[in-house]
């Protein structure tokens, strides 16, 4: 399973990254394997404000559908138009291709400090897989 | 509550399956992913493990009128080999199981849910003693796996592996035969759960393991690939097979679920005959439809059913299909409520979702 050094992410398995002054989010390769074949992901509109840990969207796979979570709050400026079309790309490609959100950050020095690192999720992901 | 696990489950875990619990057992959902193991099925061979399921024998003097008296199908007229299937009812029509009665050679044999193993035996057991009969109820689990292989290259995989001692393309749907495999004698009989052509096979519980690896070896030039409960249910869902605790339950009769040619009324008494003759009557209050979704989403089950503003039902079993490539359901209604063709509304996350009424099965093998 690959959980990259270089990003951050939530306890509920999302991932951020900041591209300049832009947020970039996705849900993590472990998110995306326990999930299975992913069939629709529903984002919002550009334009749309979130919270910190605010719901944004839906994930649905075959078996199940999960609630998607902001890892900072800020407004949504921009969404992986792709992933309507091919909703495969986040089991392919989950922190590349299958990113998807751009997030212009209202509290970004804050929120930032709630975010786990690496090592941080590896934790969080071996916790869930003793269930 | 320990989970029971079949003869098979250290080959599902060193094939790096996932493993869920289901219905008391620790099962494959899935090996590789439920679209690719769904489209095996479809287009090539898939394997199935369903040693789970309740596998029944039964002995003793009068067995056939014993199970005449407690299945809605006919039990008396089975010929050798051949199989039904039929429901289990309560005294007020309610739905215990759904199971596969077959009338093999040396004795009648039934195939139950493995969720419902314990209660079927436990309702058997007591007509058994209630009703003076002295059979014998025998729970082959532990001496028994069960192999499904199914998909267009199915029969001819098990052609080809048994050899010219039976021939298999002679053998119809819902019947058996019994034939020479990896040195044994085992019951293999053209049945499924997947809408698709297929055997399943009866096979000793030390012989699984061998009969599991022959076939997937034998299977690997025709595109066999092992197949979990993930896909098994988006094949029985296409092809608009019921599932019991789903479309089927003891508050669900089997009319309400479209079942009425699995009951058989003349010239037999069975549990549950007074009540389903009154609802034959009256006709059913309730149906089973076929949902496709027009917007986006998955309604699943419990999502609500919705004409003209007014509830009328609830999504029974939902996914997304593979073979269609887009979300089905099938839904528990008011009778009339939802004619095929029309479009209505089902309710997913608060958002009110477009969708059509079809017929059921959404998918008919070609032939």
């Amino acid at each position: 399973m690959n959980i990259p050094d270089e990003l951050c992410y939530t306890k509920e398995h999302e991932w951020a990254r900041m591209e300049g002054d832009l947020c970039v989010v996705g849900i993590t390769d472990y998110a995306q394997g326990e999930l299975g074949d992913i069939v629709y992901v529903e984002l919002p509109e550009p334009g749309t404000s979130v919270d910190i840990m605010g719901e944004f969207g839906v994930v649905e796979s075959v078996k199940t559908a999960s609630d998607l979570y902001s890892p900072i709050a800020g407004e949504i400026v921009e969404i992986n138009d792709e992933l309507a079309d091919s909703p495969e790309l986040v089991n392919d490609s989950p922190y590349d291709e299958g990113w998807m959100l751009k997030i212009r950050p209202s509290n970004l020095d804050e929120d930032w400090e709630t975010l786990l690192d690496a090592e941080g999720y590896k934790a969080v992901v071996a916790e869930s897989g003793e269930h | 509550m320990q989970l029971k696990h079949t003869p098979l489950y250290a080959t599902h875990v060193a094939a790096g399956a996932r493993i869920v619990p289901f219905a008391g057992w620790e099962m494959p959902v899935q090996y590789e992913g439920v679209i690719a193991e769904h489209q095996a099925v479809r287009n090539a061979i898939g394997l199935f493990d369903i040693s789970h399921m309740g596998i029944l024998d039964f002995a003793g003097e009068g067995v056939n009128a014993f199970l005449d008296g407690i299945l809605t199908n006919k039990v008396s007229d089975l010929a050798e080999n051949q199989i039904r299937y039929s429901l289990i009812c309560r005294p007020d029509g309610g739905v215990l199981d759904d199971v596969l009665i077959y009338r093999l050679p040396t004795h009648y044999r039934l195939v139950v849910n493995a969720s419902n193993t314990d209660k079927i035996v436990d309702w058997l057991e007591h007509q058994n003693a209630t009703q003076h009969w002295s059979i014998e109820v025998a729970v082959k689990n532990s001496s028994l796996a069960l192999l499904a292989v199914q998909g267009p290259g199915a029969t001819p995989l098990l052609q080809d592996m048994i050899g010219a001692a039976a021939d298999l393309a002679a053998v119809r749907y819902y019947r058996g035969t019994q034939v020479p495999f990896l040195g044994q004698t085992i019951t293999a009989t053209r049945t499924g759960y997947t809408g698709e052509d297929g055997f399943e096979l009866f096979v000793p519980a030390d012989d699984a393991e061998e009969a599991w690896h022959a076939l997937l070896e034998k299977g690997a030039p025709h595109g066999i690939k092992p197949v979990g409960l993930g896909a098994r249910d988006t094949l029985r869902l296409e092809a608009g097979l019921p599932l019991y605790g789903h479309e089927l339950d003891d508050a669900t009769s089997p009319f309400d679920a479209g079942l009425q040619k699995f009951v058989r009324f003349r010239n037999r008494q069975f549990i549950g005959k007074e009540a389903l003759l009154e609802e034959r009557r009256m006709g059913p209050d309730r149906e089973l439809i076929g949902l496709e979704l027009i917007d986006r989403g998955i309604a699943r089950e419990g999502t609500l059913v919705v004409v003209d503003g007014e509830d009328v039902g609830v999504v029974t079993s939902g996914t997304f299909s593979p073979t269609l490539q887009k979300a089905i359901a099938i839904a528990n209604v008011e009778t009339g409520t939802a004619l095929v063709g029309s479009t209505l509304h089902v309710r997913v996350r608060a958002d009110l979702r477009k969708a059509r009424v079809v017929a059921l099965p959404f998918y008919q093998r070609p032939r």
